[in-house]
């Protein structure tokens, strides 16, 4: 029986995985290395700024053992959502690591670039021409949306990374993929049917993590035309049924339904093996393709800038009355600040009570405060820099300094750890689309680069 | 008393997507899975009660296949924005461990 042998070095590219683990891996024969270079997941201001979430440090520390590596065999290495967020200067960050890397290893090779960055005349004319549709809460995309986002992506899927391999490309970098895309595209193009590709590539997506004890490190999976098998690298793991099961309930909205770009992966009839202790084989998965291929967009928009400061109380008295000191608080910030020129509307301020609701907020099921100190986050977004430091400042100094009846600390209510006490953060960005485009094709979206290094 | 937190393998919640919860309760085996389901507690509306949404905005999924159930459902505000207090999601799953499962 045919199969495709797929090795992914961890969940991200940059969270490490022990060298040990690729060498095992690559000893049990490969035909691919990848990795998943991003994630959503630590949130808007990664695709905003357009930095990376994982440092360059430790990325350009993956990237040499999997460029060796994947020369020395042979074999593809494909990474998709690069640099974290998959936007422009994500993808080229990635792709600079990698010519230096190379220059440095006396390594060459083709590369393909793959662009996911999306410029704002083709998405406002998606708009025009009806291709956009609303995903969940965010309202129909119109053309202030897209001008307001600071960077668009749209989220390829396998095709254009096969297209890559068809040229050609012994290293294929990515910019905003589905996860699952660059470990499908390769088992795809080794004629293997789209279930089993798609499968495999939800577990390789995340490295080791359907296996057990869960860490960041290399996992090893085999595809045939009916199924998938996996094994993770390091003897100090395994995967069994139901490691590899409850994998499905990772980061997705339903265990048994993955919605992809052109399809349906249906987990709900598999059935898992154990092949021994540590190895897992997986079939009955299903794939129906979607009647049209589409394609979703990821977007960030500056909403202002952050100035933060942290201090706690040890003071029972204070902890006491702490909603009515909170709010005193609040009341004085907003009178003084506008009074130097900052009204209301023009920042928020944000007391967050760690030992209170400072994990839950308003989902919290425990009102009595139990312990004896309590942790404050003074958090201020403002429309400048200048504007959430003075509004900061202005609340650090009324945490220390306001009165309340009873009071024995007279000389001051928190304890600040740090001198500088308020630190600038930079600008904050929310998620700002979440909605699906049908391109022209499903390469259309996604101009590939090639060049030899 | 039962409580999930002496019955389950696992009790997590992560994100699904920067505007979704989604919360998964993992038990040892099937024979317990089965147990737990036919108490009837573990449903959409446990997940609307403890977490403030409506019983139609939860996705709630048995997943037998993983001696697992799942609930999915809205974030209280989505991750990142002014007034989140989890980017991740990874710690919103404290509500569910005291919940009592009459065996």
């Amino acid at each position: 029986m045919r199969e495709m042998r797929l090795l992914s070095t961890s969940g991200i590219l940059g969270y490490g995985f022990p060298e040990e683990s690729l060498k095992a891996g690559l000893a049990r024969g490969v035909d691919m290395i990848g990795v998943d270079g991003g994630s959503s997941d630590p949130g808007p201001y990664y695709l905003g700024s357009g930095t990376p979430f994982a440092s360059p440090m430790a990325i350009r520390r993956d990237l040499r053992l999997m460029l060796r590596a994947a020369l020395a065999a042979r074999v593809p290495l494909v990474i998709g959502t690069c640099g974290g967020a998959g936007g422009e200067p994500h993808l080229a960050l990635v792709a600079q690591m990698v010519r230096e890397i190379a220059r440095e290893e006396g390594l060459h090779f083709k590369l393909a670039l793959i662009h996911a960055e999306q410029d704002k005349a083709t998405i406002k004319r998606h708009i025009a021409e009806g291709r956009v549709r609303r995903l969940g809460q965010l309202p129909e995309l119109d053309e202030a949306m897209v001008d307001r986002a600071e960077r668009i992506v749209g989220m390829m899927g396998p095709e254009p990374y096969m297209r890559a391999l068809d040229a050609g490309a012994q290293v294929v970098l990515g910019g905003r993929s589905s996860d699952p895309a660059p470990f499908a595209a390769v088992a795809m193009r080794g004629q293997m049917p789209p279930a089993p590709a798609w499968y495999a590539g939800k577990m390789l997506e995340c490295g080791a993590t359907p296996s057990i004890p869960k860490g960041h490190d290399c996992l090893h999976v085999t595809i045939d035309e009916e199924g998938v098998t996996c094994e993770p690298t390091n003897p100090a793991r395994r995967c069994t049924p139901l490691s590899i099961a409850n994998h499905s309930l990772h980061e997705n909205s339903s265990p048994i339904h993955h919605v992809e770009p052109g399809g349906l992966l249906d987990t709900s009839e598999c059935r898992f093996e154990a092949l021994s202790d540590r190895r897992v084989r997986i079939t009955g998965m299903r794939w129906t393709p979607a009647e049209r291929y589409t394609v979703k967009l990821e977007a960030a928009e500056p909403v202002g800038h952050r100035a933060i400061s942290i201090c706690g109380t040890r003071d029972p008295l204070l902890i006491g009355r702490i909603d009515t000191f909170l709010d005193e608080v609040r009341g004085a910030v907003r009178t003084k600040a506008a009074d130097f020129g900052v009204p209301p509307e023009d920042y928020s301020l944000i007391i967050r009570s760690y030992g209170h609701d400072g994990v839950m907020a308003e989902r919290e099921p425990v009102h009595e405060i139990r312990g004896h100190e309590l942790g404050f986050l003074i958090d201020v977004v403002a429309r400048t820099p200048e504007q959430a430091g003075a509004v900061l400042a202005m609340a650090r100094t009324n945490m220390l300094h306001t009165d309340f009846p009873g009071r024995l600390c007279r000389e001051g209510n928190m304890a600040f750890p740090f001198s500088p006490s308020d630190i600038p953060v930079g600008t904050v960005y929310r998620f700002s689309m979440q909605h699906v485009t049908q391109p022209d094709d499903p390469c259309a979206m996604f101009p590939i680069e090639y060049e030899t290094v | 008393m039962t409580r999930i937190r002496d019955l389950a393998e696992v009790c997590k919640s992560k994100n699904a997507g920067p505007f979704d919860l989604t919360i998964d309760v993992v038990f040892r085996d099937r024979a317990l899975f089965d147990r737990v389901q036919a108490t009837g507690v573990l449903g959409p509306a446990l997940f609307a009660r403890l977490y403030g949404v409506e019983e139609s905005s939860v996705l709630f999924t048995p997943y037998p296949a993983g001696c697992a159930f799942k609930a999915t459902l809205p974030r209280l505000v989505p991750a990142g924005v002014v007034g989140d207090t989890d980017v991740y999601g990874a710690q919103q799953h404290a509500p569910l461990l005291d919940v009592d499962i009459p065996l």
